[in-house]
């Protein structure tokens, strides 16, 4: 059985609830599917523009039960960057809330529409929107299930290529070690583009549980409101979100449903990850950190929550049906504890692989279940895995991944006489430019943030009279100034 | 400088906005005051005004008005 299967025996459990109050049971995502099937034509693409509401998560459902290869993306995304996705990959359909002011065409905003462009489903404040003749676009390969983004906002085209025995076996293999039932209520305002919010959804759709889906923040009143009023028994986030937590003072909440904090998306400091395994332990409650990346589906691996405290700075272990190793290069494997290696992953839920356009969704997989995961990693004598760097040039922003050689592309594009180093931590990027004042800095802040949605707390732009370079004009990212 | 006068440096810095565009500000109404401007946000006047907003105001700090009426609680009159 998948997650995205209609179950008979579920019909009756509450399935998704949402802030606004309105709850659909898992039978009456059943009765919505049966009416739009006969609608949608299977082996075709869809933009689905993503809220967490009962809409998005129906139509991306039917999607997957459909055979129709769904895109997730946010809402919000720029409206720029939608057209050139739109234009690269061609969707038949194009999904996305009532009130959105999304061009579902890539053609330039004004013209008319092309021909046969029409609204064929309006339901739950979602539309399906089909986007003229079908007939002549690429085909899709056959175990394509699902495409997200990886770096989402710096305007690369590239797409994962998620099969369905990715989805399902990831989602099997989390309701696993999770311990799942249908008496589980997570209460989830992480994005549904993001692989970890999806994976929230998948795993407890596999059990028949309640998703909570809010469109609030930690910091409004409504949250927790909702979380109280609806009995929430999990709450997840990536590193940032613990650090709103414990500001928040939620150590001294009265939460009493409360079971369960899973993190993930990027390294917590082990400073709060031993704060958070304390508060668990204390209240008999559990602590799990998770490892993951859009390339194996969403999650690689975990830390049992009895292992929370003793192992402390560590992600843990391989998923079920998962494995870790660590590799000193392509060929040579290390074998003794304690050495620092790229982390290599096997297993079901590694993905096809990239796509860039259309016809890239022909391709069958091409990684054969093995990740070279472009994390430093060491493990422990007792197996436990600790990562200690990158091995590529990507920062975790607030959870999501950015790529820093994307960041100089794009502001190279843009604004061609000057030279660009952009370098820093997780959450602080630094960005050099040579022949820059300080106006001309916060010009380019102002123009990146915008553009890839980064947070401008956590972007710092400055001038630098030169780029450091080796002789054959490489970036030495080493010697720009230390903060 | 005034209560008043370092609220408002304080906003101006954190959400890129003039003296003027102050009034009316809501969290969640602008990209940058969100989550993460938020808890900038708090953390900053924590440090400007010498004092530990608790939970129940961080939550209440909803726009650019009610934080003057928060920071009253603490006695700093903003006006």
């Amino acid at each position: 059985m998948n997650f995205y299967d209609i179950h008979p025996e579920y019909r009756n459990h509450p399935m998704l609830i949402e802030d606004t109050g309105q709850c659909v049971t898992y039978g009456d995502f059943a009765d919505f599917y049966h009416r739009v099937e006969t609608q949608l034509d299977s082996g075709r693409l869809l933009f689905l523009f993503c809220e967490n509401s009962i809409g998005a998560v129906f139509v991306y459902l039917s999607c997957l039960n459909r055979g129709i290869v769904p895109v997730l993306l946010d809402k919000n995304l720029d409206h720029d960057l939608a057209r050139q996705l739109i234009a690269a990959y061609q969707p038949e359909y194009v999904a996305m809330p009532d009130d959105s002011c999304i061009d579902p065409h890539s053609s330039p905003e004004g013209s008319t529409p092309p021909e046969n462009s029409k609204v064929i489903c309006s339901c739950f404040r979602y539309q399906i929107i089909q986007c003229g003749d079908a007939t002549t676009r690429s085909p899709l390969h056959k175990d394509l299930a699902l495409l997200l983004t990886t770096s989402g906002s710096t305007g690369s085209p590239k797409l994962v290529r998620q099969s369905r025995r990715n989805i399902a076996s990831n989602a099997a293999a989390i309701a696993e070690y999770l311990e799942l039932n249908d008496t589980e209520r997570p209460i989830t305002s992480l994005p549904m583009p993001y692989t970890f919010g999806l994976s929230i959804m998948n795993s407890h759709f596999l059990v028949g549980a309640t998703v909570l889906l809010t469109r609030h923040t930690l910091f409004e009143r409504e949250f927790w409101e909702f979380f109280r009023r609806e009995g929430a028994t999990s709450i997840s986030g990536v590193p940032y979100t613990f650090e709103m937590l414990k500001r928040l003072s939620f150590f001294d909440m009265e939460l009493p449903t409360l079971r369960t904090m899973t993190q993930a998306g990027g390294k917590l400091s082990p400073k709060l990850h031993r704060e958070f395994a304390e508060y668990a332990e204390r209240n008999g409650r559990r602590f799990i950190v998770m490892y993951g990346q859009t390339e194996a589906t969403a999650r690689m691996g975990y830390l049992p929550a009895k292992d929370a405290i003793r192992k402390c700075g560590s992600m843990g272990i391989a998923i079920p049906g998962g494995t870790f190793r660590l590799m000193e290069d392509e060929h040579t494997e290390i074998t003794e504890p304690d050495v620092v290696g790229e982390l290599v992953y096997e297993g079901e839920n590694v993905t096809m692989g990239y796509a860039q356009t259309r016809a890239d969704l022909a391709k069958g997989d091409e990684r054969g279940g093995v990740l070279f995961t472009g994390d430093m990693a060491k493990r422990d004598p007792d197996g436990y895995y600790y990562i200690t760097g990158r091995k590529k040039r990507f920062l975790k922003m607030f959870g999501k991944r950015v790529n820093m050689d994307e960041i100089e592309q794009m502001i190279k594009q843009q604004y061609d006489r000057i030279d660009i180093a952009c370098t820093g931590e997780d959450d602080h990027m630094r960005i050099y430019l040579t022949q820059a004042d300080e106006t001309f800095c916060s010009q380019v802040e102002a123009w990146i943030t915008e553009k890839t949605g980064l947070h401008p707390t956590g972007v710092r732009v400055m001038p630098i009279d030169a780029i450091p370079k080796n002789i054959s004009g490489k970036t030495i990212y080493k010697n720009l100034p230390e903060m | 400088m005034t209560n008043l006068e370092k609220y408002n440096s304080i906003f101006r810095r954190a959400f890129r906005k003039t003296d003027e565009e102050l009034p009316g500000l809501k969290y969640q109404g602008i990209p940058l005051w969100d989550s993460i401007g938020h808890m900038d946000l708090m953390n900053d006047l924590e440090e400007a005004f010498d004092i530990r907003i608790d939970t129940q105001d961080v939550l209440d700090f909803t726009s650019y008005e009610k934080g003057k009426e928060v920071l009253g609680r603490y006695g700093i009159a903003v006006e």
